[in-house]
């Protein structure tokens, strides 16, 4: 009986490691651990053995059906594995195939630059302030220091409305609007539209933005215009930017200056980009004229304060290399779609 | 400003100061050079020659070839012009030379000779006849170049014949012997047929065994005007030629750009409106000197005079002294009209300035110089000899110099003699005391007048010139009197004239200089330093200001220094604005950051983004015909539109109030340019003006107002179009929102339009834009675009969220599918269920609508989940049954609602 044992284990062995799938181990199971398997039919056959040899053929048959058990879970889980290894197979997919559905759109250079500039400047603790476009020539004028027939009006060729009303070529008037309507401390800026009648070619359109930046508070000084425009250069050019102020005129600002970083190509040498004067003027910048302060009802023994303008589509062209100004306004998704 | 290096240095020294080092120093000083440029930069290897010898070229019958003295050496080469003779000094560009405009210059053979270079003409250096007024070249009609135009009679004897007449007392003459008498002077020894005669003449292309034309009455010879020939009957018979140089001391191997003034270097000035003082040669050597911290040496001028007193012949009156707060005036007698010498010219030249005759070079030379623009008047002209300065009268007209009559006004400020204007004060001298080759006494006129009148005038006649230009920024009146002596000074050393003694100077001006507090700490205060007292002097002096006493005398020609601020910047642009130390944050902390409003508005474009669509920018002045583009009827009011008075053309000329037109317009844009799928959005301004009467009021400020507008073609279909609509209604919590179908708008398809609603605020609309409005701006296929309030979407966003507490007791699902007329709107049915189905219905989702085979024509079938739930209870069936044919009894009743199986 022990050799018939042994033989059944053997041969349950077998089957089960030739059993292909789930059919093949289940016809195994039934043929030797079944109701009429081979096992089931031997320990019928106990009941002849002598009560001394039972208990060790006893124990004998419940190893052997231990063992076709075990190596029956075994085979099962060997079957299975290959069935998923076969299932895998066979889901494979090209993955270099192109994805879908997700389109994602593309903020307009002016604005991803604007965003990056009002960011900078909101973090060190500026709000924005909007005005109007269309805009008095009170506040785009006069209340700067630039009456009726001032020559600085030559500067800026002005699109009118009617005598008393412009387009806006400045966003300077909002330190006026600011300052009418706020009293110190005054930490702003003013990005907007501002027109001037010129002609478009590639690097002039009627139509552009600035901008505008104010600071009024007491003890405000030349020192601190430096200050917080060398940080914004640095943060929006890299860290490693050189930056001169250089002597400037404007009829609302006193001293007044422009901004000019080193030029990034040839630092300094002079190239082409930079016209061979290795600088390239980035703002327009000074400390806000004490008559424009008494205008607004701020007295200017008290309080002082800085102002700043930056032109955007200039900035927004230096940094993406873009050569013609007019791309802006053009709409063009090939254009829109590399920002 | 353009300052020639050598004039500067009449006043200061820039020795040992490269032209880089200066660009860079008085750009950071406040004077900003654009460019310092060498004038003869684009000349080289050209050099003064000699013609030692010229003979006719063997195998050409209208070229010589030369035989050209360089100095080094002697070298031969090839010309085809005519007015050259043995003798004269010419440019000669010898092998591998440079001329203007890139030419480069190299030795080749000209019809088998060899030529070594080039002779050069004025045009060639990049100069005219204004830059050597003597160099004028007459020509006369050589005979022997006739050419007979095709199809005409010849009017010449093939054969030439000395003596033979040609018409009057003009015959044909050989010419035996040409000797150079002067500059373009020659004497000439001709054959008449009677023997050898001499006859002189200044035309500068007649050689030995020429033929020309003699007047024998005359004793001249003819030019082409005299026979009244055509240039192309003797097509070389040109005034023009090589450059026949009449300079002092040249002489073969000068570099010419020596001897033309053009080895000069000058530097380009930005000057800015409020510094009229640097306009000028001493202006800008006072800002160098300042600036290198060197000294200044401005001479007073002086006139020696001939006699006499001015007083005795002129007299000046001035009845606006506001208007003209000085007047000085010299005269001048015996004048002698005649171009400037060279070093003149050629400094007027290399300022930008074309040198016309002695008298007109002066008054430029001396604006250059002093910064004061100078008129000179024929005094013969004058009537009564006096000069009144006074406002026109009505009706009031002149003629100018340029020729143009121009009407006058009472506005305006006019210089007149005793009956009429002589000219517009400060823009422009009159045709009737203008400077001719018979005038004989000149009166200088050297005057201060008030800026903005000026430049009131020059605007009012459109006539901007040099002078204008400098009044109206406002000139200091101590200024009139050293430049009109500076005039004397130079008409006596140019020989010009004599200068009568005494000077008429009506002087309405301040005597005292202006002064400020000297408040260094103030100043220090402003500009962020820590300057002693004396270093801020220091500088201000370097400046020409004086410091004592604590007061600050301004220099005259500062007319810009009027506050404590003023003086602040003249201290820190000579110490160095770049020296200033840099603070970063001084006052009191503030809290920055975007309001409510500015986030939403990054927030919507930021939900426009994430649904594909790219932000657009389109330009804010439309053409008026945008609204006809978009079917607005012609009583829209949105075609009432702020108006541009002066606007760069039709196309720019109002101020939009709807932007779906430049949107349109960026979506033909890339149709055109066969981009497939485009979807553009643009959060853009639009203009309401104000309107009285039906009127725009132009006086007022318009409304403005941010729309964003969305288009797309080539991606999106209709409701996935809506879906980004709903998005961002959506993303901004804007509450209760609706459409409602509108067949009414223009611009859209008529059953593919909606308003927007929040509740009963309108948010704007969205749907198909109309075919036609879509081909007229050249797309087809479904267009589809939005346009959104900004304002009234942020005015509908709930600021405020609260917590719903999660169910505790589980919903019931029940679908219900019903058969309804096709018009009728998911909308109503879905309000219809709400309404009817009490408050236990949680939600009602539209799954299906389906039209087709097993519904009738017409109908449509919409299928709805909906969701029930009570907060304190399971529902019993019986509860959701009940709802359930509350809701079906509604669309019964309502719509005719035929409940499917």
């Amino acid at each position: 009986m022990k050799q018939q044992l042994e033989a059944i284990l053997a041969n349950a062995k077998k089957e089960l490691a030739a059993a292909a799938n789930a059919r093949d181990l289940d016809a195994a199971r039934v043929k030797f651990l079944g109701k009429k398997g081979e096992l089931t039919a031997l320990l019928k056959g106990m009941r002849d053995l002598s009560p001394e040899e039972r208990p060790a053929i006893g124990q004998l048959v419940n190893d052997v059906r231990a063992a076709v058990e075990q190596a029956l879970e075994e085979q099962r889980e060997k079957i299975s594995a290959l069935a998923l290894e076969a299932r895998l197979k066979a889901e494979t997919l090209d993955v270099t195939m192109p994805g879908t559905g997700t389109a994602l759109g593309h903020k307009h250079p002016l604005e991803l630059v604007l965003d990056e500039i009002k960011d900078i400047f909101i973090g060190l603790g500026f709000s924005v302030a909007d005005g109007p476009e269309v805009e008095l020539d009170y506040y785009n004028f006069e209340a700067l220091n630039i009456p009726k027939d001032h020559p600085a009006r030559d500067t800026q060729d002005t699109f009118y409305i009617s005598d008393n009303v412009v387009l806006r070529t400045q966003t300077s008037g909002m330190q006026v609007r600011v300052m009418e309507t706020k009293k110190p401390p005054i930490r702003i800026i003013a990005p907007g539209r501002v027109f001037r009648s010129d002609a478009s070619d590639a690097t002039h359109s009627p139509l552009f933005h600035q901008i505008e930046g104010l600071v009024v508070d007491k003890g405000i000084a030349m020192s601190d215009l430096k200050g917080i425009l060398e940080l914004f250069a640095k943060r929006l050019y890299g860290e490693d930017t050189v930056v001169r102020f250089r002597p400037h005129h404007f009829p609302f600002t006193e001293p007044s200056a422009e901004m000019d970083i080193q030029c990034y190509r040839c630092h300094g040498e002079g190239c082409r980009l930079c016209k061979g004067e290795g600088w390239i003027e980035i703002l327009g910048c000074g400390m806000v004229h004490p008559h424009v302060l008494e205008m607004c009802g701020i007295d200017p023994e008290e309080y002082s304060g800085y102002a700043f303008g930056v032109g955007l589509e200039r900035t927004v062209m230096g940094r993406f290399k873009i050569d013609d100004i007019r791309l802006f306004y053009e709409n063009d998704v090939r254009f829109l779609e590399q920002f | 400003m353009k300052l020639p290096f050598s004039w500067l240095s009449d006043y200061t020294s820039i020795d040992g100061i490269s032209p880089r080092e200066y660009d860079a120093a008085l750009t950071m000083s406040g004077s900003k050079v654009e460019e310092v440029v060498n004038l003869g930069a684009e000349i080289d290897n050209v050099v003064v020659g000699r013609i030692a010898e010229m003979v006719r070229h063997p195998n050409s019958d209208h070229m010589w070839v030369c035989q050209i003295d360089v100095g080094t050496e002697m070298t031969q080469i090839c010309t085809g012009a005519w007015n050259i003779h043995t003798g004269d000094l010419i440019p000669t560009a010898k092998h591998k030379s440079t001329l203007p405009g890139g030419i480069k210059i190299t030795k080749g053979k000209l019809r088998g000779e060899l030529s070594n270079g080039m002779l050069c003409s004025l045009k060639e250096l990049g100069l005219d006849t204004h830059n050597a007024p003597y160099a004028v070249i007459q020509a006369a009609a050589i005979l022997n170049d006739y050419t007979c135009p095709k199809g005409e009679k010849p009017s010449l004897p093939e054969t030439l014949t000395p003596g033979a007449k040609l018409f009057g007392k003009v015959v044909t003459a050989k010419v035996l012997a040409v000797k150079t008498t002067g500059y373009s002077q020659y004497a000439l020894t001709v054959d008449l047929g009677s023997g050898a005669e001499s006859v002189s003449t200044s035309c500068a292309n007649i050689h030995e065994d020429d033929f020309v034309a003699v007047d024998t009455g005359r004793g001249t010879v003819c030019t082409l005007a005299d026979l009244r020939a055509r240039q192309e009957e003797f097509p070389h018979c040109i005034e023009d030629g090589i450059f026949v140089l009449n300079e002092a001391d040249a002489k073969p191997g000068d570099d010419i750009r020596k001897i033309l003034g053009l080895d000069e270097l000058v530097a380009e000035f930005e000057i800015t409106s409020n510094r009229p003082d640097c306009m000028s040669v001493i202006g800008l050597a006072r800002e160098t000197a300042a600036t290198f911290n060197r000294p200044l040496d401005i001479p007073t001028p002086a006139v020696k005079g001939c006699g006499g007193d001015i007083r005795e012949q002129l007299s000046v009156e001035v009845l606006e002294p506001v208007l003209c707060p000085r007047y000085t005036a010299k005269l001048v007698k015996n004048i002698k009209i005649e171009p400037s010498p060279a070093w003149m010219r050629q400094r007027l030249h290399a300022a930008g300035v074309r040198p016309i005759n002695n008298i007109v070079d002066i008054t430029n030379y001396v604006m250059l110089e002093y910064g004061q623009p100078m008129h000179a008047f024929d005094y013969a002209c004058l009537s009564d000899g006096r000069i009144v300065v006074r406002r026109p009268q009505p009706g009031e007209a002149i003629q100018t110099l340029d020729g143009q009559s121009r009407a006058i006004t009472p506005e305006m400020l006019a210089i007149c003699d005793g009956s009429r204007p002589v000219a517009i004060a400060g823009v422009m001298g009159g045709a009737n005391s203008e400077i001719t080759e018979e005038t004989r006494t000149v009166v200088f006129e050297s005057a201060c007048f008030h800026g903005p009148t000026v430049r009131i005038t020059a605007k009012s006649l459109g006539m901007r010139t040099e002078a204008s230009g400098r009044f109206e920024k406002g000139l200091d009146p101590k200024n009139t009197m050293p430049a009109v002596l500076r005039a004397c000074e130079l008409v006596e050393q140019l020989g010009a004239g004599e200068v009568i003694d005494g000077v008429i100077d009506v002087d309405f001006s301040d005597a005292e200089p202006k002064t400020l507090p000297f408040e260094p700490e103030k100043m220090n205060t402003l500009l962020g330093l820590d300057l002693s007292a004396d270093e801020q002097a220091q500088i201000l002096e370097r400046l020409y200001f004086k410091v004592a006493d604590g007061k600050v005398t301004i220099p005259s020609f500062r007319t810009d220094i009027a506050r404590m601020c003023d003086l602040a910047e003249e201290v820190a642009r000579i110490y160095g604005y770049n020296k200033i130390p840099t603070r970063l944050y001084a006052g009191e902390t503030v809290q920055g950051g975007l309001t409510p409003r500015q986030l939403m508005e990054r927030t919507a474009g930021d939900v426009c983004l994430s649904a594909g669509f790219d932000q657009s920018m389109t330009f804010s002045f439309v053409s008026p015909k945008v609204y006809d583009s978009i079917a607005l009827p012609a009583d829209d009011p949105r075609r009432l539109s702020v108006t541009i008075t002066n606007p760069l053309g039709e196309d720019f000329s109002v101020m939009r109030t709807t932007v779906l037109p430049s949107l349109l317009g960026s979506l033909a844009h890339n149709y055109a340019h066969r981009n497939p799928s485009v979807s553009l959005y643009e959060a853009g301004t639009v203009y309401h003006p104000v309107v009285t009467d039906g009127k725009v009021d132009a006086s007022q400020l318009p409304q403005e107002e941010r729309i964003l507008t969305l288009g797309s073609y080539g991606r999106l279909e209709f409701y996935a179009f809506k879906g980004v609509i709903e998005a961002i209604c959506r993303r901004l919590n804007v509450t209760g929102v609706s459409f409602t179908p509108d067949s009414e708008n223009p611009s859209y398809h008529p059953g593919r339009c909606a308003k927007v609603w929040s509740g009963d605020t309108l948010l704007g609309c969205f749907g198909t834009v109309h075919p036609t409005v879509a081909k007229g701006f050249g797309l087809s296929g479904e267009v589809l675009a939005a346009e959104l309030a900004l304002d009234a979407l942020y005015a509908c966003a709930e600021t405020v969220k609260l917590y719903q507490p999660l169910p505790k007791f589980p919903a019931s699902t029940r679908d219900i599918a019903v058969l309804v007329d096709d018009s009728i709107p998911v909308a109503k049915l879905e309000a219809a269920i709400r309404g009817a189905a009490g408050s236990i219905l949680e939600n009602v989702t539209l799954f299906d609508v389906y039209k087709g085979s097993q519904v009738p024509e017409g109908k449509k079938s919409a299928a709805y989940s909906l969701c029930l739930r009570a907060s304190d209870r399971t529902l019993t069936d019986e509860e959701c049954d009940a709802a359930m044919q509350k809701a079906v009894r509604a669309l019964e009743t309502e719509f005719h609602a035929v409940l499917r199986g």
